[in-house]
């Protein structure tokens, strides 16, 4: 096992295709260690780690809590509803005040795009991002191709079509970087006010037609429409949204092919994705819960042993 | 670099008759016994000595197992390599069964005690043994002992011992490696 390129993981763009192979790996060991009776190694039982969530999470932050401590980590948690950040602090103050009671790694979520990538320039311990605002969150694309080797033996050469909110989606970019350092061919569909304008200088495909895109794909990843980000309204009603990019089993029936569901939570069911079709067998959306684990297990393992004594 | 041989192939096939034939005194049918290969070099040795009890002993149904030590390790973040993980391969639980560790060489001991942990995540077992081929004795760190040795070695610290197995290096042998 060789070293990761880098002392943070602050998003996929900053990642070469050994360090995803690595942690993949990584996370194979760690994926049977969570399946043993007792799921913990003693590992990290010298480090300790800040979770700060300044922005709304519930499975993201117990992953990662999970994580931690199935790697014997000690964790603080700090979420800003409930800290002086109302009080007018700024970030670097807050996360300093942490660090200053000897913590080695923060994982971070954020509603600014950017701010892990600043905090890593300004504060001395190891930060992963878990979530920049509509930037980056690394470790959702991880678990998402992992998921995707663990269900089609590669993700090389696969055809993957990410639906939906791609506007305000961090998982989109996150995966659309991932997938192609992988040599996946990615496509995304949406309707067109929630495609952002130059997402083809990404080099991905761009549709309009779901049901072109599913017979394209072998993966369909399915994201939420991020209500709660929209100042505006940009599709007419949730009923028309879910008629034309809604993925129901009728429509998966009517493909040339069997293809994969993937989601990456929370499911709005009925809307992006219908109740039959979300607990199929052809859904591995609690397949990617529990490999969620098995990778943020393997990132803080990696980015802890660059630590040094 | 000068090397030399310890153990030839005549010798090593010996010792794995004879450490088989002492693990059969202790544990007869081996209906309670489970054997655990130390990853990744014990790993070898413990299917030899499987298939030893299999074929050459007629024993029959003996359970193996492979643990991986690596994240019970206690010297993560202190050594320049990185730690390299191996798989662990335990289809059973040693709830309540004679474990025996099996590994090639016996140097500091750091590696069965991470393997003393390691192993509870799988149960309680009733006790544990170690079988090893080299016991290189004067060198232990903790006061950790094998039960079946192949051979004593003294080495020094500078020098190495290397196991090899034909399956894998072409020949069976050990040797003494003086960097």
């Amino acid at each position: 096992m060789s070293e990761l390129s880098v002392n943070h993981l602050l998003g996929i763009k900053y990642l070469n295709k050994q360090d995803i192979q690595l942690i993949f790996e990584t996370a194979d060991h760690f994926k049977e260690v969570i399946n043993r009776p007792i799921k913990k190694v003693p590992s990290l039982r010298d480090i300790t780690i800040a979770n700060l969530f300044f922005e709304n999470s519930t499975r993201t932050k117990l992953s990662f809590e999970l994580a931690e401590k199935r790697l014997s980590a000690d964790v603080v948690n700090f979420s800003a509803s409930q800290s002086s950040v109302k009080k007018g602090e700024t970030l670097i103050d807050t996360v300093n005040n942490i660090l200053s009671m000897k913590v080695d790694m923060v994982v971070m979520r954020h509603p600014s795009p950017g701010a892990g990538i600043f905090l890593s320039k300004h504060v001395n311990a190891s930060i992963i991002n878990a979530g920049d605002g509509a930037h980056e969150h690394p470790t959702q694309a991880l678990l998402d191709s992992y998921s995707i080797r663990e269900r089609l033996g590669e993700v090389k050469g696969k055809k993957v079509v990410i639906v939906g909110d791609i506007l305000h989606s961090r998982v989109a970019l996150s995966n659309i970087y991932a997938l192609q350092l992988q040599g996946a061919e990615v496509m995304v569909c949406g309707p067109r006010t929630l495609l952002p304008k130059y997402i083809g200088e990404l080099g991905v495909q761009v549709e309009t037609n779901l049901k072109k895109a599913l017979n394209w794909c072998d993966v369909a990843n399915m994201l939420r429409v991020q209500n709660e980000r929209m100042d505006i309204s940009y599709f007419p009603s949730t009923r028309e949204y879910k008629q034309q990019y809604g993925v129901n089993k009728e429509l998966l029936n009517s493909l040339n092919k069997e293809i994969t569901i993937m989601h990456p939570g929370p499911i709005n069911r009925g809307v992006e994705i219908t109740s039959d079709v979300a607990d199929s067998k052809q859904a591995i959306i609690l397949d990617q819960v529990q490999n969620g684990v098995a990778i943020r297990m393997a990132v803080i393992y990696l980015l802890a042993s660059k630590i040094k004594q | 670099m000068s090397q030399k041989v310890l153990l030839n192939q005549k010798e090593v096939n010996i010792i794995l008759h004879r450490l088989t034939c002492q693990l059969i005194e202790n544990h007869d049918d081996f209906s309670e016994t489970v054997l655990i290969g130390i990853q990744p070099r014990g790993k070898f040795l413990a299917e030899r000595i499987t298939n030893m009890l299999l074929t050459n002993y007629n024993k029959k149904d003996i359970k193996l197992g492979h643990l991986d030590i690596t994240f019970f390790r206690d010297d993560f973040r202190r050594s320049d390599k990185p730690l390299e993980a191996n798989t662990t391969d335990m289809n059973f639980m040693v709830e309540g069964k004679n474990v025996v560790f099996i590994d090639d060489v016996l140097y500091t001991g750091r590696s069965i005690r991470a393997a003393l942990t390691a192993i509870q995540s799988f149960g309680r077992p009733i006790g544990i043994e170690l079988l090893t081929l080299i016991d290189r004795r004067f060198s232990r760190h903790l006061p950790i002992q094998p039960d079946y040795s192949g051979r004593q070695v003294d080495a020094i610290n500078e020098e190495k011992v290397k196991v090899n197995w034909a399956e894998f290096e072409g020949e069976d042998s050990v040797y003494l490696i003086n960097n």
